[in-house]
């Protein structure tokens, strides 16, 4: 028997949306340059615990789906101060509070989608 | 020359004539071995390069393997099967003479990882989701069977920490349910493998890894300060914490990568473990099960990998301290090497006797290849955000 899955989006699109992403939205306070590390740091480090396509690893997924019931304030708090009692890191000290607000409304608008 | 060299050397010639003519006069050079090859995981791109560790080129690219963000590979017994694991459940396997595609199967939906038994007939794959162990027939890729990571009346695990033992069995831990799993294949037609389970054996498992003997299973737990082993040589094994509370009850540091057990540093019967929380290896005697001291580095160690002659570990980092390397000298336990290749220093591999390191730089698109005695880089190579690099040598090695 054999089982199959269907295939996730090729990663090659997801990196087009997530370049699309970097278009400006207005909501966001941080600069073109910025969101680029932004992006990279999503992909790159929150995908190594929540998968490079942030559909979920060892960490939760990251798509607008599974985050849409929580607001971006929370959101933004939960990448500051880490999750307590699971590895959650903090990211205060390398990200700033508009850093992670910008993280928070673009997961929530759909970056992993 | 009596008449039986004669016609034994006609036949040979005859031979080597039909050889040359069926591959129309391609250079001899086209027949090779395995035993320097290797493959390196683009992370990004979907694809893996293979490469030759002698004349250090790459020999072709393979694309359309999915999303291999943290896969791996494991090699069949003959050095010429490539089993490489993708993040998105695909499960590939690469002929590395032909550099193709032998089969491909996509068996989950999210996975981390797997292992090929002692005797090359199954490969296992741990499964995020749905959470549990696969198995599959590593001629066909055809499943034979599931076992789910069941606990708590019905809810489902991630499994971690998957590697092979002697005697057809796999191990590994669910890291929802704090229990490590021992799924016995001995049972030549098992369908359904003998499942021995050890619960409460702490929070949040990460990983595990197993003795190049096959004899102690370690796991690495990420809710408490402590490891636990496993002897699988004991009448009855039964789990022992070992190196608990080496916090000290001291906050933990962040930890921005999860550290690896893969490719642990063993040398004798010492074993450099990654602290977490704590910018520290720790080193464990596996006899006594005595901690053997401590070691500082630079950042959150991910990998403490040993030279094969045990006379060196290399260690990486996470982030932010993921530009970098060090080298510790087993018989001193002291640091004496620092390298910086660049942004992203992701995994590394040594030759199989040690006299080079290959290391992956992701963000710089590029292997760097070390002298391990001299520390001279002696080649970059281009690869595509390159991940994990794998060497046919572990075909022979039990855990890899």
């Amino acid at each position: 028997m054999r089982v199959t899955w269907p295939i996730s989006l090729p990663l090659s699109s997801a990196a087009v949306m997530l370049l699309a992403c970097l278009a400006p939205t207005g909501a966001s306070a941080v600069e073109r340059t910025r969101a680029r590390e932004l992006i990279s740091l999503l992909i790159q480090d929150c995908g190594s615990c929540h998968g490079m396509t942030l559909r979920g690893g060892l960490g939760k997924p990251l798509t607008a789906a599974a985050l849409a019931p929580r607001d971006a304030n929370a959101i933004a708090a939960i990448i500051l101060d880490g999750v307590a009692g699971t590895p959650m890191p903090p990211w205060r000290g390398l990200l700033t509070q508009e850093d992670a607000l910008w993280i928070a409304g673009t997961l929530k608008k759909g970056l992993a989608e | 020359m009596n008449r039986r060299e004669l016609l034994g050397k006609a036949c040979l010639s005859g031979l080597g004539l039909a050889l040359s003519a069926k591959r129309a006069g391609a250079a001899p050079s086209s027949v090779r071995g395995t035993g320097d090859l290797g493959i390196v995981i683009e992370r990004a791109s979907g694809s893996v390069q293979i490469i030759e560790t002698t004349h250090r080129t790459m020999l072709a690219r393979i694309r359309d393997l999915g999303d291999l963000s943290h896969a791996s590979a494991v090699f069949s017994r003959d050095e010429r099967y490539a089993f490489v694991f993708g993040r998105d459940g695909g499960l590939t396997k690469i002929d590395l003479l032909t550099a193709s595609i032998e089969r491909r199967i996509v068996q989950a939906g999210n996975a981390i990882g797997g292992a090929i038994s002692d005797d090359g007939r199954l490969i296992a794959v741990s499964n995020y989701e749905p959470g549990g162990l696969r198995v599959f027939d590593a001629d066909t890729l055809a499943l034979i069977a599931d076992v789910p990571a069941e606990y708590d009346g019905g809810r489902r695990s991630k499994t971690v920490g998957l590697v092979d033992a002697p005697g057809r069995r796999f191990l590994y831990a669910l890291y929802d349910a704090g229990e490590i799993c021992v799924a016995d294949f001995s049972e030549a037609d098992a369908k359904t493998p003998k499942l021995t389970r050890y619960s409460g054996i702490g929070k949040l498992p990460y990983d595990g890894n197993i003795t190049a003997d096959g004899r102690y299973y370690i796991a690495g737990l990420f809710g408490e300060d402590g490891l636990v082993a496993l002897d699988l040589w004991a009448g009855e094994p039964k789990p022992r914490r070992v190196l608990d509370g080496y916090g000290r009850g001291e906050a933990a540091l962040p930890v921005y990568k999860m550290p690896h057990l893969e490719g642990w540093a063993q040398a004798g019967a010492r074993l450099l473990l990654p602290a977490v929380g704590r910018h520290e290896l720790l080193v464990l005697d596996t006899e006594s099960f005595q901690e053997r001291g401590r070691i500082v580095v630079a950042g959150q160690p991910v990998f403490a990998v040993c030279r094969p002659d045990g006379r060196q570990a290399w260690v990486n980092f996470a982030h932010p301290d993921n530009d970098r390397i060090q080298v510790v000298d087993i018989p001193t336990l002291a640091i004496v090497h620092e390298i910086k290749p660049g942004p992203a220093v992701l995994h590394l591999e040594f030759t199989p006797r040690g006299h080079e390191a290959w290391v992956s730089v992701r963000d710089a698109d590029r292997i760097d290849v070390y002298d391990t005695r001299t520390f001279a880089k002696v080649a970059e190579l281009p690869a595509e955000k390159p991940s994990g690099i794998f060497f046919t040598a572990r075909a022979h090695r039990t855990g890899q």
